[in-house]
């Protein structure tokens, strides 16, 4: 007999979709079928079972080989190696729960690290713009019961959030959304004619890296003030028929992605949508939301915020917690060569760094604490396997909207695994010991 | 013949199927070992689809499968999914903000049809031992 968990929590993207449905055997130990989930979300289960998975520590050995150890011995070389360093970087924290963030931040403390999460090559600059005008949000939960006005930037969810659009921002019908996708204006601005662009009604075809001119082209055009004939590739005509269809909703809400937040310009670009946002509310109601990624990047910022003050890039090698985007930043970090020792858990930089960066990690002493084999794993000098959070184990994660949700364990890890949190105490545990603190 | 266009990159489905699957696997590099170009910029190129293609930046080269933009027209504007092979090449500047310029790199596509498109292991594996052509 097989059993069916009902209301499992997906933990692949920001979205953090909880209806899905899991099968598992009847002992717990086999899963064997996901309903309700997306294409990554359900491989993402699925791949947990895989026959080839690594289960044990390993170390690299001067040959190349990899030498199986114990997780003890992990745990001993993780803490030797950041006691040693004079700045080791801790980077990654988005793919496990906000528990194991706390212990990592507590280790992050003792050793006089740089804790930085993968907002960092994400929603970074949009954190630094929130800083700078602060920014009017909502939950999603808001979209999907009164938003008719919806704006994507720079973003896909139709491959990046998939079930985004049918939960929340497109297709539902809310308490005063009644006729769901019908009953909305869907916008979307970007350079390609995304898979998401199909299903809007209006698509804007932006000249790549023009955003900042778009963004402010909007704010003439609620203004009634003149544009000239062409804006970053689009002709003022469309501009004003953008903006009034944005002025005539009840409830309009922009989400915005990568397209802005990694184009030239930055934050800048951010700042713009913010007061694009700002300026709607003076003729209806607007909100602003980032399209997180990983589906805790969002738990990681608000574990540091309320622990250090900032959400990303925090520098506690001097005692105190500093923040520089630019300076305390994993990318710039590595290839000034300002760090010693790179410790990288739920997060995968080898694939997903600029190559510039990756090199360095390769030269220095590191470890890599990931469920699977990857660019990472393959260039640092130890690999933990662990178990998948939210799959093999719970524990709080942040959705998109900063609304906190449960994620739940569904199967047993592979037997003598340990999970994010429980190889962080003992690596914490071992500071504590070589430090004498 | 080469040609000139304006990188970008970013998440499509298959590369976060793929990605979930493991990247050690083929599949991994048959969704983000490729660069979706316009039709017409293959033209000008003057290559057959499904062709390998050298695509190169002031920051580095590497070796990617031209595939038909799946997502487009988009002319002038190429597309290689979030990976290591799109960062072979990206500009890693971050003008202090932290971020590096992932979209709105310059490269320039040439064909290289006997060249092989490289696993992701096997690409920064080699390329941090400055094993790469």
């Amino acid at each position: 007999m097989t059993k069916t968990i009902t209301d499992v929590v997906c933990p692949f993207c920001g979205t953090l979709c909880d209806d899905l449905e899991v099968v598992v055997s009847d002992d717990g130990k086999k899963l064997l079928e996901v309903y309700n989930a997306c294409a990554i979300g359900a491989e993402k289960f699925l791949h947990s079972q895989a026959k080839d998975r690594i289960t044990r520590p390993r170390m690299r050995q001067e040959d190349g080989s990899w030498k199986e150890i114990s997780y003890d011995e992990a745990a001993d070389y993780t803490a030797r190696m950041l006691a040693d360093a004079k700045k080791p970087l801790m980077y990654g924290w988005s793919s496990t729960n906000c528990e194991a963030q706390s212990v990592g931040s507590e280790i992050g403390e003792a050793v006089g690290a740089v804790m930085d999460n993968t907002a960092t090559v994400c929603h970074g600059t949009s954190l630094i713009a929130v800083q700078d005008i602060g920014i009017p949000s909502c939950t999603l939960g808001e979209v999907k019961n009164r938003a008719d006005r919806i704006l994507f930037w720079g973003c896909n969810p139709a491959h990046a959030h998939p079930r985004h659009m049918s939960r929340y921002s497109i297709f539902p019908r809310g308490f005063f959304t009644g006729k769901g996708h019908t009953g909305r204006k869907v916008i979307v601005v970007d350079p390609r004619v995304t898979d998401t662009a199909r299903v809007a009604d209006v698509h804007l075809q932006i000249e790549q890296g023009h955003d900042y001119e778009l963004l402010d082209a909007l704010r003439v055009a609620f203004k009634g003030e003149q544009l000239p004939d062409v804006v970053a590739g689009i002709p003022k005509a469309k501009i004003y028929e953008v903006a009034e269809t944005l002025k005539s909703g009840r409830f309009a809400i922009i989400f915005f992605g990568m397209g802005v937040t990694q184009s030239i310009g930055k934050n800048h670009n951010i700042d713009a949508a913010i007061a694009v946002t700002r300026d709607l509310n003076e003729y209806t109601k607007a909100a602003i939301m980032p399209m997180r990624g990983h589906y805790n990047v969002t738990g990681s910022g608000q574990v540091w915020g309320w622990q250090f003050g900032f959400p990303f890039a925090v520098d506690l090698s001097r005692g105190f917690a500093r923040y520089n985007p630019g300076e305390t930043t994993s990318n710039d970090l590595l290839r000034r060569d300002e760090v010693d020792a790179v410790f990288v858990l739920g997060s995968d930089p080898g694939a997903h760094f600029p190559f510039s960066s990756v090199r360095k990690i390769y030269d220095l002493p590191s470890v890599a604490v990931e469920p699977h084999e990857t660019p990472t794993t393959e260039i640092c000098k130890v690999h933990v396997p662990v178990a998948f959070v939210g799959v093999e184990v719970g524990g709080c994660a942040y959705r998109m909207d900063n609304v906190p949700i449960e994620t739940r364990k569904v199967v047993d890890a592979p037997e003598g695994m340990m999970t994010d949190e429980e190889f962080l105490k003992s690596v914490l545990m071992r500071v504590r010991e070589i430090k004498g603190v | 013949m080469a040609i000139r266009v304006n990188l970008i990159t970013g998440r499509t489905i298959q590369q976060g199927v793929s990605m979930e699957a493991g990247k050690e696997k083929p599949a991994y590099t048959t969704a983000c070992g490729i660069i979706e170009l316009d039709p017409a910029d293959f033209k000008k190129l003057g290559a057959f689809r499904n062709t390998n293609v050298r695509v190169t930046s002031n920051y580095g080269s590497v070796i990617v499968k031209a595939v038909e933009a799946t997502q487009g027209p988009h002319p002038g504007v190429a597309y290689i999914p979030m990976g290591p092979w799109a960062n072979m090449i990206v500009n890693p500047n971050t003008y202090s903000t932290g971020m590096p310029t992932f979209k709105g790199t310059p490269v320039e596509v040439e064909v290289a049809k006997s060249e092989p498109v490289l696993g992701s292991l096997e690409l920064v594996r080699k390329g941090c031992r400055g094993e790469l052509a």
